[in-house]
């Protein structure tokens, strides 16, 4: 019964969703508001009916349903019931309805909004978002079925389907496969959400972008319509990242915080073009410039978004060979193939409409910078593509396998990154329009002299690491010119209205959330590359095995292992746990419990390190290996990664200023 | 009798015990370290699971790896040597970035000349609109009789800079 409510929603919606994209278009070449409405009512319908879609399938993984295939796959009895939720986007057939469910919230919320003044714009807005919608439902009603039942012939012969094939009888297993083990962690419940409301939430700038081409109203209308549902976009997509990296980093194995794998790198491409994009809508803004460009970036960013969905759902990242493994692969590159060719043929259909006149009055105005701005980032970009892509091409020409790995990407990025974060100095300073190089060069000098003084100071304290030294140099620089920004602004404001200094930043950030919003997140970002700097550079590690009472030295900690105990843990697995003391500078700072889970289900063992955090450096230790006899050797993998917590700090107060950045004003 | 076997059986005795501690006397001091062996393992990539460095991954498989590295470094072998050995048994696949050999150059020359591309383009728009710009400063209008317009145009020319 739940089954079928639950399947025939998603039927629901999506025929639903055809209806709005049949009723928008209708009512847009023949000019009924009344069709254009029922299609605007006909969206934001569709959230409570995938909604109903999501209850019926987590109500099945919670109660253990095990004749369908999804909950077989995903779940087993021994698994907390948090984890059977988050089983929901576990795997292929779920995370599909779990997709459609986000791009149907935001497709209702935006149909909540206000249409009044935009009247123009909400018909294609519709039939875009809701030809997305309807595609992704089609995959999960088609494809991967979540709701698909196990059938057993008489012959013993097991069928996956959504009603029961003539001559069988339903096939119920015992228990479930049960969740990878290594998913079964904190960051299984927010990342994948977080990344999903990221790339699901580029939908709505890209549809009004479309309906600015259809419409031919290529002023910087659908821009501002747009501007907070892009920051919105942009602040899910990096907190997305953000939570992966952090949840990689805890579980250790994967690569630490970021280990340039394909996956990883397709998630951040969408980013790139998106953060590319919201810098280039202010030089559109202040200036009326480059709505060419701007709409090149909006539609590059959502396709690049279900390329990635592309790469990481069709298997094609993993190798080539199991493109054939799931038949949504193909789908999914024939929609790119048509939604990408379809914009670009609006795109250039408008593209006499969309040139502005373009001045440029100086090569140090901020327009200018902005520009260059750019140019790093899809530099970036480009980089990351060529890194993800080339083992593909590579292996189809030659049929011989490359890897392409993190030097590679490291060596390609840091002087982009770089570059990148010397803009962030320099830019705040410029100004639109006309700039003379004097002024700009003489209001950089005290900060640049200032800046020089730490990477000083930290070769008398006998840092010699060259990239560390540049890196801290222009994160001071980054810092000084942007506090002193504020700085600037609070004085003004205290000698025109006599404010206290709190009050006027707090003031200053409300009036212009634009900007210190933006300079809030520049300072949040040399915050993280300070962690960056701290545990690339200067990270240490050591691996010894040892028996009870041996220690282990690395750096100032010493690690004593003390002993281990093994036990049966309620939920399935079987724990082995090292107890180990730590010292530093000689002086004891605490215990730690490296240990290994083995699960029975899958067989798998999964390693989950014991770690120490403070700001200045990470102790991480892990238990790579142990003996089964009494007082039996066991191997430690120890790290010590200096600085790294200032990118998780730097990571949440940057979530921080962008949601101050996207607030909405009162008067708005 | 006492007198022959006894060296005898103290030889034999000395040949038993060497056998049955094989390297263990001479490799003291060449038996590498978990860090030494780590520090190669990490620049070569599992030759059966994608993007996963040798030094991290848990199968069984890359434990064995790792101890044919700790053999060959017993061994005497150089790095250099140890790394080559398994490219040849698995293929390049295990470098962390591929030869700069064949098509494989094209890995290295991409980014650089995708860059250069960017410059250039970057260049020539920025020239094109610094001209726009000049020509439009050049064509100023006619200067107005009116006092008033001159100072309302003065006024908006200071407020956009």
């Amino acid at each position: 019964m739940i089954i079928h409510v639950g399947y025939f929603s998603l039927v629901l919606t999506f025929l639903i969703a055809l209806y709005g994209v049949g009723a928008a278009t209708y009512g847009a070449i023949r000019r009924k508001t009344q069709f254009v409405e029922s299609a605007r009512h006909a969206m934001l319908l569709t959230w409570p009916l995938v909604t109903l879609s999501v209850l019926a399938i987590v109500w099945l993984l919670v109660s253990g349903d095990f004749q369908v295939h999804y909950v077989y796959s995903t779940t087993s009895n021994d698994m907390p019931v948090y984890l059977k939720i988050t089983a929901l986007w576990g795997g292929q057939a779920g995370s599909l309805v779990f997709w459609s469910w986000l791009m149907a919230a935001f497709a209702s919320a935006v149909s909540l909004r206000k249409w009044d003044h935009n009247r123009e714009l909400l018909p294609w807005v519709v039939v875009v978002i809701m030809v997305n919608l309807a595609f992704f439902l089609s995959l999960a009603i088609f494809f991967e079925n979540p709701f698909a039942r196990l059938w057993k012939t008489l012959d013993g012969e097991q069928i996956t389907a959504m009603f029961q094939p003539r001559g069988t009888i339903p096939l119920v297993p015992v228990d479930g496969r049960g969740l990878n083990p290594l998913l079964r962690h904190l960051g299984m419940i927010v990342h994948p959400p977080m990344q999903y409301l990221g790339f699901v939430s580029f939908v709505i700038p890209y549809a009004l972008a479309m309906g600015a081409l259809i419409t031919g109203r290529t002023d910087d209308h659908w821009l501002r319509v747009g501007r907070r549902w892009t920051i919105v976009a942009w602040l899910f997509l990096s907190a997305g990242l953000l939570l992966g990296s952090w949840w990689a980093y805890d579980v250790l194995g994967w690569g630490g915080y970021w280990g340039w794998d394909p996956v990883e790198v397709s998630a951040l491409i969408p980013w790139l073009s998106a953060t590319a994009f919201i810098h280039s809508v202010m030089i559109h803004e202040k200036r009326g410039m480059l709505k060419q460009w701007n709409m090149v970036l909006v539609i590059l960013t959502y396709s690049l978004v279900i390329f990635g969905t592309f790469l990481s759902r069709s298997g094609v990242l993993m190798s080539v060979h199991a493109f054939a493994e799931s038949a949504i692969g193909p789908m999914l590159l024939i929609f790119i193939g048509i939604s990408f060719v379809g914009s670009f043929i609006l795109l250039i259909w408008r593209w006499e409409k969309l040139k502005s006149k373009n001045q440029l009055n100086s090569m140090l105005s901020r327009e200018a910078l902005l520009l260059l701005n750019n140019l790093l980032l899809i530099g970036i970009l480009v980089v990351c593509a060529w890194g993800i892509l080339f083992p593909l091409i590579s292996e189809l020409i030659t049929s011989q396998k490359v890897t392409v790995g993190p030097p590679f990407y490291e060596r390609a990025v840091a002087p982009l990154g770089i570059g990148l974060l010397i803009l962030m100095a320099v830019a705040p300073l410029s100004t639109y329009g006309h700039t003379w190089w004097k002024p700009l060069v003489k209001a950089l000098l005290k900060p640049f002299g200032a800046s020089l003084l730490v990477p000083l100071i930290l070769t008398l304290r006998g840092i010699t690491n060259l990239g560390a030294l540049l890196g801290f140099w222009v994160v001071a620089f980054v810092a000084l010119v942007t506090l002193n920004e504020f700085w600037r602004g609070a004085m003004v404001r205290r000698r025109r209205h006599g404010e206290i200094i709190p009050l006027a930043l707090w003031r200053l950030m409300r009036r212009n959330r634009q900007r210190y919003g933006g300079y809030v997140i520049h300072l949040c970002t040399v915050m993280m590359v300070v962690g960056i700097i701290g545990i690339e550079i200067f990270q240490t590690e050591t691996q010894a095995t040892l028996v009870w009472g041996e220690q282990l030295t690395l750096g100032r900690y010493v690690m004593i292992y003390e002993s281990m105990d093994q036990f049966d843990s309620p939920d399935g697995r079987f724990v082995i746990r090292a107890v180990v003391s730590v010292y530093r500078d000689g002086k004891y700072v605490g215990e730690l419990y490296p240990r290994q889970d083995y699960y029975y289900a899958p067989e798998m063992a999964v390693s989950i390190p014991g770690v120490r955090s403070t700001l200045e450096d990470d102790l991480s230790v892990m238990l790579v290996g142990w003996e089964p006899t009494p007082t039996g050797g066991a191997t430690f993998k120890v790290f010590l990664n200096p600085l790294v917590n200032f990118i998780w700090l730097g990571g949440l107060l940057f979530i921080l200023g962008t949601l101050a950045a996207a607030w909405p004003d009162r008067k708005s | 009798m006492y007198k022959i076997t006894l060296p005898l059986s103290l030889l034999v005795i000395l040949l038993l015990s060497s056998l049955l501690t094989p390297v263990s006397a001479v490799a003291q001091d060449n038996e590498p370290t978990d860090d030494e062996v780590n520090a190669i393992a990490k620049q070569l990539y599992c030759p059966v699971c994608e993007n996963i460095p040798l030094d991290t991954c848990q199968m069984q498989a890359c434990r064995q790896w790792r101890d044919t590295i700790r053999e060959k470094l017993t061994a005497g072998w150089s790095e250099e040597q140890i790394k080559q050995y398994f490219v040849e048994q698995y293929g390049v696949r295990v470098l962390a970035t591929p030869p700069a050999k064949g098509i494989n150059l094209l890995v290295y020359i991409l980014p650089p000349v995708a860059l250069l591309v960017g410059i250039v383009i970057l260049l020539r728009a920025f020239r094109k609109w610094r001209q726009a710009t000049v020509q439009a400063e050049q064509v100023q209008p006619a200067k107005p009789e009116d006092p008033y317009i001159a100072r309302l145009e003065e006024e908006l020319r200071r407020r956009e800079r």
